[in-house]
């Protein structure tokens, strides 16, 4: 049986596949998927995985991500792959990908950066892929993965 | 190449070529200020000085600049006295300033806030220190001095001394040495050594660096010893302080294995850093370092204003 199988085929929704292990319920956090109203999810924890060893699935009934949602997912699992799913058919297929900016998805953890005390967008420029390294546009800190995720 | 209207926020936005530019009009500046006495390339331009954050030498030395330029000069030197203790946001104060002047020079106590004002205005903005983040017109008066004392910067060994954890002057200096041929050495306590990711982008980008816990064992080396304080008010805590507090201290003992030649800099206010029996010595540049801040600010006003002609 193929890999992303193992968990019932949804008729119509979000498939997140390729989340690193371990990493769903972070994905899901995010993604505000917590919530009772939030919608049927499937999710498929350790799975065997050719590209990442382990990995996580996230199926989630009958809702669409956007684009700017797939981003805020690229942050923690920036190998994961989405497809959108109608009619039991995979209509849509994205690869995650971290832009180059990242706007309006991550709070910049300096307490005294100018993006926490006035009206304004929070923006960072990505320094790196691998590992994931930020730079805040406006205080010029740098971060790291574990500071994104503790921030998003 | 067309400075007009641009905004100097961070050493980061300058290439090798913008820093050369600027001390070279510097330069200029300086040798035709002291043929004539006063220039008035900035007639009838206002510069407003918003200092959020107190300071001596880089709001005067601003002021000075657009004095020597035939412009005049309105701000504050304190938020306390401003609409800010009324709760106005940063934005609005900008928006309002930009209303009665033709370029703005702000030091604000977050960082981000020069880029963030450089956002919300029309007019040059140009950044005097945003927390503890950059201070880039501080930088290029110290690559002016460094290059007016040696004629050249290629192939100088530099010793950083002192806070190079929480010192942004030294952030910035580092990062812009990069672009020259430079040995550096980085002299503090364990406390209070470089952050690890400016030291690797330093060795990225070519240079030799050096990290030391001993001055005297450094000093027959350097062409170039960089001073700062130790700043009380970036520690996150009084005990880290305290026992970091007086590690290091130039005096005529500690300069008696040094070149002949050797610039000690600093950008001051210093505390007891430097022993002031050093500043009568040939060793001692701060002062000159002080006189810089003019023709490289002249240069930095009149360049963004547009009024030089280059």
């Amino acid at each position: 049986m193929p890999e992303n199988l193992k968990i019932e085929v949804i008729p119509e929704g979000t498939v997140i596949d390729h989340i690193p292990a371990g990493k769903w319920l972070k994905v899901i956090e995010i993604l505000g998927l917590t919530k009772p109203n939030g919608g049927t999810l499937l999710i498929a924890s350790n799975v065997p995985s050719k590209k990442l060893g382990r990995k996580d699935i996230v199926k989630v009934e009958g809702r669409y991500l956007s684009e700017e949602e797939v981003n805020k997912i690229a942050l923690i699992a920036p190998m994961a792959t989405v497809n959108i799913v109608k009619d039991y058919k995979i209509i849509e297929k994205f690869n995650v990908e971290i832009p180059d900016e990242i706007t309006g998805i991550l709070k910049c953890p300096n307490p005294n950066c100018v993006s926490n005390h006035e009206y304004v967008t929070p923006r960072f420029h990505v320094e790196s892929r691998e590992p994931l390294k930020l730079r805040c546009h406006y205080c010029e800190r740098t971060i790291n993965e574990d500071e994104i995720a503790q921030n998003l | 190449m067309d400075w007009k209207g641009r905004d100097v926020i961070s050493i980061r936005d300058f290439s090798k070529e913008d820093i050369e530019f600027v001390l070279k009009v510097a330069e200029r500046l300086e040798e035709e200020l002291n043929e004539k006495g006063s220039l008035d390339y900035a007639r009838g331009k206002i510069l407003a000085t918003l200092f959020f954050e107190p300071s001596t030498r880089t709001r005067l030395s601003f002021e000075s600049a657009m004095h020597r330029l035939g412009g005049s000069v309105i701000g504050f030197s304190s938020a306390s006295s401003t609409s800010v203790k009324k709760g106005e946001s940063l934005a609005d104060t900008i928006k309002t300033v930009e209303q009665y002047s033709d370029v703005i020079v702000i030091r604000h106590p977050m960082e981000g806030a020069a880029r963030l004002a450089a956002e919300v205005a029309g007019i040059p903005v140009i950044n005097a220190g945003d927390g503890s983040n950059q201070h880039p017109t501080q930088t290029l008066l110290d690559l002016y001095t460094i290059k007016k004392a040696f004629g050249k910067i290629d192939g100088l060994t530099i010793g950083l001394l002192g806070d190079l954890k929480y010192g942004r002057t030294v952030h910035s200096l580092a990062e812009a040495l990069a672009f020259y041929d430079v040995e550096l050495y980085l002299i503090s306590p364990e406390l209070l050594r470089m952050p690890k990711h400016i030291v690797d982008e330093l060795r990225e980008r070519g240079v030799k660096v050096y990290e030391t816990t001993d001055l005297e064992g450094a000093i027959p080396k350097l062409d170039v010893l960089y001073v700062t304080r130790i700043q009380r008010e970036r520690f996150p805590d009084e005990e880290e302080y305290l026992k970091v507090k007086g590690s290091y201290q130039v005096n005529l003992e500690v300069l008696k294995n040094a070149k002949e030649t050797l610039k000690v800099m600093h950008p001051l206010p210093r505390v007891d850093e430097i022993h002031p029996e050093v500043d009568k010595t040939k060793h001692a540049l701060y002062f000159r370092q002080v006189f810089s801040g003019v023709p490289v600010r002249m240069a930095l006003l009149g360049l963004t204003l547009g009024v030089l002609g280059v």
